[in-house]
C-alpha cells in the first residue's frame, strides 16, 4: 500500500510550520520521524490534506543543558538521544528506555518528540517523561506555552497540543546521580510494551532517598506510581523493600484488555516489573 | 511536484517524485533499484533495510522527499567488479538464506551493526538483527555469516567499508533521466 495524495511542506522554522497548521485546520499531520505516522498513512488509516515535515528544523534537533535542567530537541533522533552524554549522565532513565524502542533502524528516524506526540499508550518514552518530572514546550499560533507531563498526556493517542501547535522540546529536570531502570514486557523482539515500568532512584546514605516510577500501558495514558515512590522513600534499597513497594503500582491504573494480555494479567505484571525494575535499577 | 536531489550509491539523481512516494519506491521504480526489497508494509520485516547517510533505516517508512540532500547506500553498491563485499560473502559461505527475501535487509542492517560494534558477541548480533525478519528460520546461520563478517573486515567495517578505496569513481551522468536508469540498468 502507497499513502493517499497529500500536500507536503518542510519549513525551516517552528513559526512558519504552525502557520502551516493553522491555515491547514484539522486537515494537516505532523511528520516527526516518521515512524508512526508512515506506516498509518500507508495502511490508509489516515488521509491528510497536509503533511507538514519538521525534518528540516535545526532549533528542534539536540540536547544540551539549561542550568538544572536538560532540554531534548522534540527532533532529536532515539538513536541520538539514547547515545547522549547529557542524556546518559543526568536522564539515564531516559536513555535505558530509549534503548527498549523498536529497532536499530527505527530508532535511526524516530524522534524523541514524536513518539511523546504520538502518545501511543505502548510507546516506551510518555512513562519516563511523567516520572521524571518533564515539561514539553509547545509553540502555537500566540507563541510558546509550557505543559507539565502530568497534563500533557490526555487519552490514547491524545495530547494536550492543539492542530496548529507543535511540540518544540522537552524540559527534564536533571536527575544526575539517581540509578534508573526500564523494565519492559513484550513477547517478541521489536513489540510493542504489554506493561512496561520506568524507574529512577536516588540513593544516600544506605536508603531511598528519592524515588520517581512510571507506568507503560496501564491505561489511556502513562500512569504515575506514587504509591510505590511513597512506600519507598526512607527504606533501605532492598529485595524486600522493593517488593513491599510495588505492591501499590496498581493503584490509579486503568488497565485495558487487548490481544496481548487481560487486565488483570497487567496488573500482575506491573507489580512484578516494579519490583524488577526497583532491584536492577539499585542493583 | 518537489523536485529532490538524492546521492544514490555514488550517482547523484535529481528527480520529481509526488510527495507520497516512499523512498523504497523511488529507489525501485524510478531508479530501476531492485535490489531493495518490499516486505511487509507494516515496517516489521526490515526487508528494504538502507542506509541514509550512514545509518540504517526501512525505507518503506521514509518518504523520498525526506531523502532529499541526503546520501543513501542501497545492498546493490556493495560488491566491486563482480567480488562479492565480505558480508555477501560470508552470507553465502555460511548458507545464511533460504530463499534470499529477507537478505539484502540482512546484510545493509548486518553492515550497520558493525559500524557501531565491529565486535558484537553472538547476542549483540541478535540485538543488532531484531528489526529484520527471516522467515526461513534461517536465523542461526545469519548469525553466524555476521560474526564471520565481523572477523574478515575488521577494520573499516559497515558504511567505511563502502567508502573503501576500492569504490569506484562516481558516475558522471548525474541528470540523466529515470527511464535512461532504469533502461540501462544500471547497478
Amino acid at each position: 500500500m502507497i499513502p493517499a495524495e497529500f500536500e507536503y511542506v518542510a519549513p525551516s522554522t517552528v513559526e512558519e510550520a504552525v502557520q502551516a497548521l493553522d491555515r491547514a485546520g484539522d486537515d494537516a499531520k505532523v511528520l516527526a520521524g516518521g515512524q508512526s505516522l508512515l506506516p498509518v498513512l500507508r495502511m490508509r488509516m489516515a488521509d491528510p490534506g497536509l503533511v507538514v515535515d519538521l525534518g528540516g528544523i535545526p532549533e528542534a534537533r539536540g540536547v544540551r543543558e539549561d542550568g538544572d535542567t536538560l532540554v531534548i530537541g522534540a527532533m532529536t533522533s532515539h538513536h541520538e538521544v539514547m547515545r547522549s552524554e547529557l542524556v546518559r549522565g543526568h536522564a539515564e532513565l531516559v536513555a535505558l528506555a530509549t534503548r527498549t524502542v523498536a529497532d536499530p533502524q527505527v530508532r535511526h528516524r524516530g524522534t524523541f518528540g514524536g513518539s511523546l506526540a504520538h502518545a501511543d499508550p505502548a510507546g516506551d518514552l510518555p512513562a519516563p517523561v511523567l516520572a521524571m518530572d518533564a515539561e514539553m514546550v509547545v509553540a502555537g499560533p500566540s507563541g510558546r506555552r509550557t505543559v507539565p507531563a502530568a497534563e500533557f498526556f490526555v487519552d490514547y493517542f491524545t495530547t494536550a497540543l492543539d492542530s496548529n501547535e507543535v511540540l518544540v522540546e522537552v524540559r527534564i529536570p536533571k536527575y544526575t546521580g539517581w540509578r534508573a531502570h526500564y523494565e519492559k514486557f513484550n513477547r517478541v523482539a521489536q513489540a510493542w510494551s504489554v506493561v512496561g515500568v520506568a524507574a529512577t532512584v536516588l540513593v544516600r546514605d544506605g536508603a531511598v532517598a528519592r524515588a520517581r516510577v512510571g507506568l507503560t500501558n496501564m491505561g489511556a495514558t502513562p500512569v504515575r506510581a506514587h504509591g510505590v515512590e511513597r512506600a519507598l522513600v526512607g527504606s533501605p534499597p532492598t529485595e524486600e523493600a522493593f517488593r513491599r513497594a510495588a505492591v501499590h503500582a496498581t493503584e490509579g491504573t486503568q488497565a485495558g484488555s487487548d490481544a496481548s494480555a487481560e487486565a488483570d494479567y497487567r496488573e500482575h505484571l506491573a507489580e512484578v516489573l516494579t519490583g524488577r525494575a526497583l532491584a536492577t535499577a539499585c542493583g | 511536484m518537489p523536485r529532490i536531489t538524492v546521492d544514490v550509491d555514488g550517482i547523484t539523481c535529481t528527480d520529481e517524485v509526488q510527495p507520497r512516494t516512499l523512498l523504497v519506491q523511488y529507489l525501485r521504480d524510478q531508479l530501476g533499484k531492485v535490489g531493495t526489497v518490499v516486505g511487509c508494509d507494516t515496517s516489521n520485516c526490515g526487508a528494504c533495510t538502507v542506509h541514509m547517510d550512514g545509518h540504517s533505516v526501512k525505507s518503506c517508512s521514509v518518504l523520498a522527499v525526506q531523502a532529499d540532500g541526503h546520501e543513501v547506500t542501497t545492498v546493490e553498491a556493495l560488491s566491486q567488479d563482480g567480488r562479492l563485499h565480505p558480508m555477501q560473502q560470508a552470507f553465502h559461505d555460511n548458507h545464511a538464506l533460504q530463499c534470499g527475501f529477507c537478505t539484502p535487509g540482512m546484510i545493509m542492517q548486518a553492515l550497520d551493526l558493525l559500524a557501531e560494534n565491529p565486535e558484537p558477541d553472538d547476542e549483540q548480533i541478535r540485538e543488532g538483527l531484531e528489526g529484520n525478519l527471516c522467515r526461513c528460520t534461517g536465523y542461526q546461520n545469519i548469525v553466524r555469516a555476521v560474526r564471520e563478517a565481523s572477523q574478515r573486515m575488521r577494520a573499516g567495517a559497515g558504511p567505511a567499508m563502502e567508502h573503501s578505496g576500492e569504490t569506484p569513481a562516481p558516475r558522471t551522468s548525474t541528470e540523466q533521466t529515470a527511464q535512461q536508469r532504469v533502461a540501462g540498468g544500471q547497478s
